[in-house]
């Protein structure tokens, strides 16, 4: 079960997936820190047709609208923001799931936005995917072993079955599986064995990007920080780059090196993990961190100020500013201007006009590690 | 703590539900109460048995051919032998409740407006129009803007959030004496869920009512409990005050609950502290202490002495069901909350390793 052990076994499966991807050439900016993925005003506006026969558009869902955004080599990014933010559909625009309205995403330093056929199948082995429910993304009728062989399958490596199985128990066993449960059908697995089973698959073809899509929310909270550590130790040792999208807060702090806040198709705030937590600048970001429940009854919940109102419809988002519908701190000037992403000075990148200061988080009741640094006394 | 009588007293609670595979003890030897005004939070994962306890409450495991023992006193009457058409002038009228996925709770064909006014008149004898008078109020009352016309639409016309306040508003359209919410933010964006519970909390100062929260989330508790009861595995494992639980918490699974989730107020680089294994099985449950196959710090009888909850020295409000000694469990628990790991919290105690 420790996900501890994994590690120091190490992975027999180095060797093997030696041989499972040919080794491509790598490309002159095989260096980490340097962009992997690169996003340029991406937008995905989803039609809202009428009429049945003769279907005219009356409307678009701007999902996502305008997202600049580069992930490093070898970094974690984490996307949050609530419900309807676009955080997924990025995600899915960057996979090539969908097809971007326009913008261009390059992976790798080649332009992936327009690929087809044998090109964008290439291109697929290298980035994988890990869903949110571990129910729906697994074949029933399927074996283990075949879910996690399909890749092989697939892109036609390891056409030699022993081999195939090897390579899919040694996967098995370095994400916490019994390799003896390789006949075994989804339904005979708990819900974090599950997420084991999509994890492994993602990394059977040795992708450089994974991207890991709310993977902990559908799952017991003792089973939670099973996969993160799962993921966080399969990073260590594939020298992966994730890409990790949550709702929640204080997961993607702990598992990110940089975070970007979506609201409404936007980017509003993107930034290090340590800056963005210790002083957001977008009164959004504060908004979500003030709402986070703290599991300490000590701290006083009547200090946080409420986001009034919900989120506006994606279909007919408010003018410039989106967010300042319902921005304490809005004025005239942001719905007639729109913001653009800028170093606040403080180590992240904000859209607003009227960024947060010291005195308003803390008034927010904004509760970081930095300024609390020493845990409560026991 | 206090002289005054509980408003809600569970003794003994037993669930049972007769399956094709074996009998699942969904809940096994409840005790909790609570009292007016105050707010208790049980937490648990998926099958504790913190959902079906409450449903017992309100006699809502009677259909599904639950075999129910012990007592639930409700001022005095008890819940669990009270003929169905008593219970029905208890349920949604002094006991109400409020589950976790609004949109399915809500009757999607009907307007908002007939659903609350149906829960209006289910318990009194009022006109139609007094009774929609009524809707509107309550719909002002939970934070609904222009209630009066809100309240012609239909349930898909409501965001998450709204819905949640649709569903409050019927919960408290008899000004019940116990709320119990079962997951009432779960399906919620945080923004929203900061909301809702804000709320909750108003309206239990302005109406006064007792709250039973049930949640996994131990921020949520932490935020809205006075105290707490944790389950595993059907049973209460630890409760006392919402302070205590955080502060000086006893049981290792409450522990477990406390460093497996990443908190916004412990180090970023912390390493999280994982349950290992999955939660029991309810029909073959594990013998001993039913949490000894996943407690880094159990030892050999663990797994044949079943562990009574008792109250710990030093505070009579507080009880735990756990085998090791209270001595030790302070060590390990002050191990861990420095952010150590269980390994090094055991050679700290001067405990061998588990041997589970």
């Amino acid at each position: 079960m420790s996900t501890r052990a994994d590690e120091e076994e190490g992975s027999p499966l180095g060797e093997e997936r030696g041989r499972a991807t040919p080794a491509a050439p790598l490309p002159p900016s095989a260096r980490t820190g340097e962009p992997l993925v690169e996003v340029r005003d991406l937008v995905k506006h989803f039609p809202i047709t009428k009429g049945i026969l003769f279907q005219r558009k009356v409307g678009a869902v701007q999902a996502v609208d305008g997202v600049d955004l580069e992930v490093k080599r070898g970094e974690t990014l984490g996307i949050v923001g609530e419900t309807g933010c676009g955080k997924s559909t990025t995600a899915r625009l960057i996979m090539r799931l969908l097809e971007a309205t326009s913008g261009e995403v390059r992976f790798d330093g080649q332009d992936i936005t327009h690929l087809k056929g044998p090109g964008l199948k290439a291109i697929r082995r290298e980035m994988q995917m890990i869903f949110q429910d571990p129910y729906s993304s697994l074949n029933p009728r399927k074996t283990v072993g075949s879910i996690i062989g399909e890749p092989f399958a697939i892109h036609g490596l390891e056409r030699d079955r022993a081999q195939r199985k090897r390579t899919v128990q040694a996967l098995m066993d370095t994400v916490g599986l019994n390799p003896e449960h390789y006949n075994r059908y989804p339904h005979e697995f708990s819900g974090g064995q599950r997420q084991r089973i999509g994890v492994a698959r993602a990394l059977a073809l040795k992708p450089k990007l994974l991207i890991a899509d709310e993977p902990v929310s559908a799952l017991d909270v003792s089973i939670q920080a099973q996969v993160l550590n799962l993921l966080r130790d399969m990073q260590r040792q594939f020298g992966l780059t994730l890409v990790f999208i949550a709702h929640d807060l204080s997961v993607v702090r702990h598992m990110c090196d940089r975070v970007a806040v979506m609201y409404l198709g936007k980017i509003v705030e993107i930034g290090g993990g340590d800056p963005l937590y210790d002083f957001p600048r977008h009164p959004y970001t504060g908004a979500l961190l003030s709402a986070v429940p703290v599991a300490d009854p000590s701290a006083s919940p009547s200090e946080r100020r409420l986001l009034s109102g919900d989120v506006p419809s994606p279909a007919s988002p408010p003018s410039a500013c989106r967010f300042h519908t319902r921005c304490p701190k809005a004025k005239e000037r942001c719905s007639i201007d729109e913001p653009l992403l800028e170093d606040k000075g403080t180590g992240t990148d904000a859209a607003c006009h009227y960024p947060l200061t010291r005195e308003e988080l803390v008034a927010m009741g904004v509760r970081s590690s930095a300024m609390h640094a020493t845990p409560k006394d026991g | 703590m206090s002289a005054q009588e509980p408003l809600l007293r569970v003794e003994d609670l037993r669930v049972e539900f007769p399956t094709e595979d074996g009998v699942v003890h969904a809940v096994d030897g409840v005790t909790y109460q609570v009292f007016n005004g105050r707010t208790l939070g049980i937490v648990g994962e998926s099958g504790s048995g913190k959902t079906v306890s409450s449903l017992t409450t309100l006699g809502l495991t009677r259909r599904q051919g639950a075999r129910v023992s012990g007592r639930i006193l409700f001022e005095g009457r008890d819940l669990v032998t009270l003929p169905e058409d008593e219970l029905r002038k208890i349920r949604g009228n002094e006991i109400a409740m409020i589950f976790q996925d609004p949109l399915s709770a809500l009757h999607p064909l009907y307007k908002v407006g007939r659903q609350l006014t149906e829960a209006v008149r289910a318990h009194r004898d009022v006109s139609k129009a007094k009774a929609r008078e009524r809707a509107v109020e309550l719909l002002g009352l939970v934070g609904i803007p222009e209630p009066a016309h809100r309240i012609d639409q239909y349930p898909h016309e409501f965001s998450g959030g709204m819905r949640q306040r649709v569903m409050i508003a019927m919960a408290l359209a008899n000004e019940p004496k116990l709320l119990i919410a079962d997951e009432p933010t779960t399906a919620l964006d945080v923004t929203v869920q900061a909301q809702i519970l804000a709320l909750m909390e108003r309206l239990q100062r302005e109406l006064g009512m007792a709250i039973v929260i049930i949640t996994h989330d131990m921020g949520v508790v932490a935020e809205m409990a006075d105290d707490i009861a944790v389950m595993y595995a059907g049973r209460i494992v630890e409760t006392a005050s919402a302070a205590r639980i955080f502060s000086d918490p006893e049981h290792p699974y409450t522990w477990g609950l406390l460093r497996s989730i990443p908190s916004l107020d412990r180090p970023r680089d912390e390493d999280l502290v994982p349950i290992p294994g999955t939660p029991p099985s309810l029909i073959r449950r594990p013998s001993g202490c039913h949490f000894h196959p996943r407690c880094a710090y159990a030892q050999p009888d663990h797994s044949v002495i079943d562990p009574e909850l008792r109250a710990v020295p030093g505070d009579s409000a507080h009880f735990v069901a756990c085998l090791l000694e209270p001595q030790v469990r302070r060590t390990l628990w002050a191990q861990l909350h420095a952010g150590r790991m269980p390994e090094e919290a055991l050679a700290a105690a001067g405990l061998p390793e588990a041997t589970s």
